[in-house]
């Protein structure tokens, strides 16, 4: 992606935030840049991605899968398979070590799902850091486990009451106590979202996995992929998936947004259809907002697709045309969260459940090798669709 | 010259300095909001700082936070907030200053704005999350159209931010007391001496101080450094008080009046 000016991805990105947050944005900026040329740094990563993490996550043939969707051959790359079971660590980690090498004591992070928190706890817990996860009362009450998962790691759950009490104001919170303890706090952002560096910083350390992927395809099946899937809430899981293949123009890339209960304003996280041009938490991207540039609530049965606004490079890439999004609604991301459960053995995340479900509308030539981000594991939602669905496991 | 700039020239003749009362827009209501700015201008505010309520106040405290949610349960978009201008301007010479997250601007769209709020008789616009680097459209459209651009300094900003800061701010230089969200705070920051001494240097406008100013003795330390002091979630806290209390518009401005009287008697009151 071409960034005229720094942070900007085409007309969006940038830094929209109170001055105050200016000069610490410029020092993590400075700090990232000097990290990621150190090859210390990088080594050390590497290490833990390998042998805490669990990487390189497997490149799985889902033939039972690829069978009832009736073409192509489906891959699953298995974020689920991380250490604390998403794709979320890979960020955390690179940000922790950063946070140390900047010699911040104190990290605060927001969560939706509760997987970025869980992750953030984890790695707090490794490093030895002081860990606060700001989480909306709504989104605690969807995913309690892990707000007991971070809470045994050591972290502080702050619970969130205003607005809708979702991921949106969790992050709100979250930059009310990084603006007020900015000298000595680091705020570890789960996504490509909110100001420069921290879009590019998170899909740097998110792009292992595309580039693990690519490697893996090649290795597999002798050839790049025709098609790439992963689900979009800020789109972090996704732009790690698509980006190391943005310069092969042969391979598709969908970003599968939360279609929630419908199209109505409200109802949905569909940005992209239903939202424009707008700056929210630091950063100019689509916004679901009203007419009088509210940000209005939004609906997902997925706590972590429920978020009102879209990583900018994700609204670039939508506007050059090279990624094209749509979405899945709630029921179809239930069924396939069965599916997968049932024809694989992997139940999983219901964020990543919106990716599977978009394959079987998916256009794909009878041998076209597809691969779908199975960003996470479900473990966190079988309470939640037990409730919904009205009856135990 | 805007209204603001007279202001602080007649303030600076005179050898006084400006008290700066802050409230949300359409808390509870805009006809209260109207009252209230009324009261205040009675009360000797030298210039009012209309908050333009945001759905999500990344910068705002509690106080300010509940204010806001009273207002947006009412229309408090740009027309509404302009009708609002013009029906002060009908009754009152008080400079005003709108104090808004971007979003609403530009969702409203910036020259709109700038014709439609110089035509009201808006003075100025202060952008919370609005950067100098991402400022260019902004100035340049709202800035041609007469208005004042005041920008925030901060006390984490270096010495080449606060050039750049105030070489774009029009109006004043707003200084934020310290690092944090809005709301009352128990003392002033040491440094706010230090911090005011970098601006001067920095700028020949106008500094006005806020974030944090809620009692006499604050709007007195302020003052004794900077032109202005800027008192936000006090005011709206006496406000709420007043909401809770089941006040209508007159008394609530009555109310407001009052406090606004009182902290403004400490700009005049000389230290001891």
């Amino acid at each position: 992606m071409s960034t005229a000016r720094k942070g900007h991805y085409g007309a969006y990105g940038g830094q929209f935030v109170p001055e105050t947050l200016m000069y610490p944005l410029e020092e993590l900026e400075a700090a990232y840049n000097d990290a990621r040329a150190d090859p210390g740094f990088r080594a050390e990563l590497e290490r833990l991605l390998e042998r805490y993490v669990g990487r390189p996550t497997p490149l799985y043939h889902a033939e039972r899968l690829t069978e009832a969707v009736g073409r192509g051959r489906i891959y699953l790359k298995r974020e689920d398979l991380n250490h604390t079971g998403a794709h979320k660590i890979n960020n955390c980690m690179g940000q922790a070590l950063l946070a140390r090498r900047m010699g911040k004591k104190r990290v605060i992070a927001e969560t939706g799902a509760g997987q970025h928190g869980v992750a953030t706890a984890t790695v707090c817990a490794l490093l030895g850091m002081e860990c606060d996860i700001y989480m909306g009362e709504e989104d605690m009450r969807r995913q309690e486990p892990n707000v007991f998962r971070m809470k045994l790691l050591g972290a502080r759950v702050l619970p969130v009451a205003a607005g809708s009490r979702t991921l949106k104001d969790a992050i709100n919170e979250s930059m009310r106590d990084w603006v007020t303890h900015v000298r000595t706090t680091y705020y570890m952002l789960g996504s490509v979202l909110g100001p420069h560096p921290y879009p590019e910083m998170v899909r740097d350390f998110q792009s292992i996995i595309g580039r693990e992927a690519r490697g893996q395809i090649l290795e597999l099946e002798g050839r790049l992929p025709d098609l790439l899937v992963a689900c979009v809430g800020g789109g972090s899981n996704s732009i790690g998936l698509f980006f190391p293949f943005l310069d092969d123009t042969d391979v598709r890339m969908v970003g599968v947004e939360a279609g929630g209960r419908g199209p109505a304003l409200g109802d949905h996280a569909a940005r992209f259809s239903g939202g424009r041009p707008g700056v929210l938490h630091g950063t100019y991207s689509y916004i679901l907002q009203d007419a009088a540039g509210q940000v209005v609530p939004t609906h997902s049965v997925s706590a972590g697709l429920d978020y009102p606004a879209i990583g900018p490079e994700h609204a670039a890439l939508y506007e050059t045309g090279r990624i094209r999004y749509t979405s899945v609604d709630d029921r179809a991301a239930l069924e396939a969260f069965h599916r997968l459960s049932r024809l694989e053995g992997i139940i999983p995340a219901l964020e990543s459940a919106h990716a599977v479900a978009y394959l079987s509308q998916a256009d794909v030539d009878p041998d076209g090798v597809v691969v779908v981000n199975l960003s996470g594991r479900g473990d966190k939602d079988v309470a939640e669709v037990a409730r919904i669905e009205g009856a135990g496991p | 010259m805007s209204r603001i700039d007279a202001k602080f020239a007649e303030l600076r003749a005179a050898g006084r300095k400006a008290f700066i009362p802050y409230l949300t827009v359409g808390d509870p209501d805009i006809a209260a909001t109207g009252h209230i700015v009324l009261a205040m201008d009675a009360a000797g505010a030298d210039i009012v700082e209309l908050g333009v309520p945001f759905s999500d106040p990344i910068a705002d405290g509690p106080v300010i936070q509940r204010a806001t949610d009273r207002a947006l349960r009412g229309d408090v978009s740009l027309p509404r907030i302009l009708d609002l201008v013009r029906w002060i301007r009908d009754r009152s010479d008080i400079p005003l200053l709108a104090m808004s997250y971007y979003n609403p601007l530009l969702s409203y769209g910036l020259e709109r704005l700038g014709r439609g709020a110089a035509d009201a008789g808006l003075d100025g616009l202060l952008v919370t999350d609005l950067t100098v680097e991402e400022s260019g459209p902004f100035v340049e459209t709202v800035g041609a159209a007469g208005l004042n651009t005041v920008f925030l300094a901060a006390p984490t900003s270096p010495p080449e931010r606060i050039a750049a800061i105030a070489a774009t701010s029009t109006g004043f230089l707003y200084a934020v007391s310290r690092t944090g969200v809005t709301g009352q705070r128990e003392a002033l920051s040491a440094d706010l001496v230090d911090f005011i001494g970098l601006l001067r240097r920095s700028t020949e406008a106008p500094i006005a101080v806020g974030f944090g100013i809620s009692t006499p003795e604050h709007v007195r330390a302020v003052l004794s450094e900077a032109d202005g002091a800027v008192v936000g979630s006090a005011i709206v806290q006496e406000i709420e008080r007043a909401v809770d209390d089941g006040c209508g518009g007159t008394e609530i401005a009555e109310r407001a009046g009052a406090l606004v009287r009182w902290l403004r008697g400490a700009a005049e009151a000389r230290p001891a």
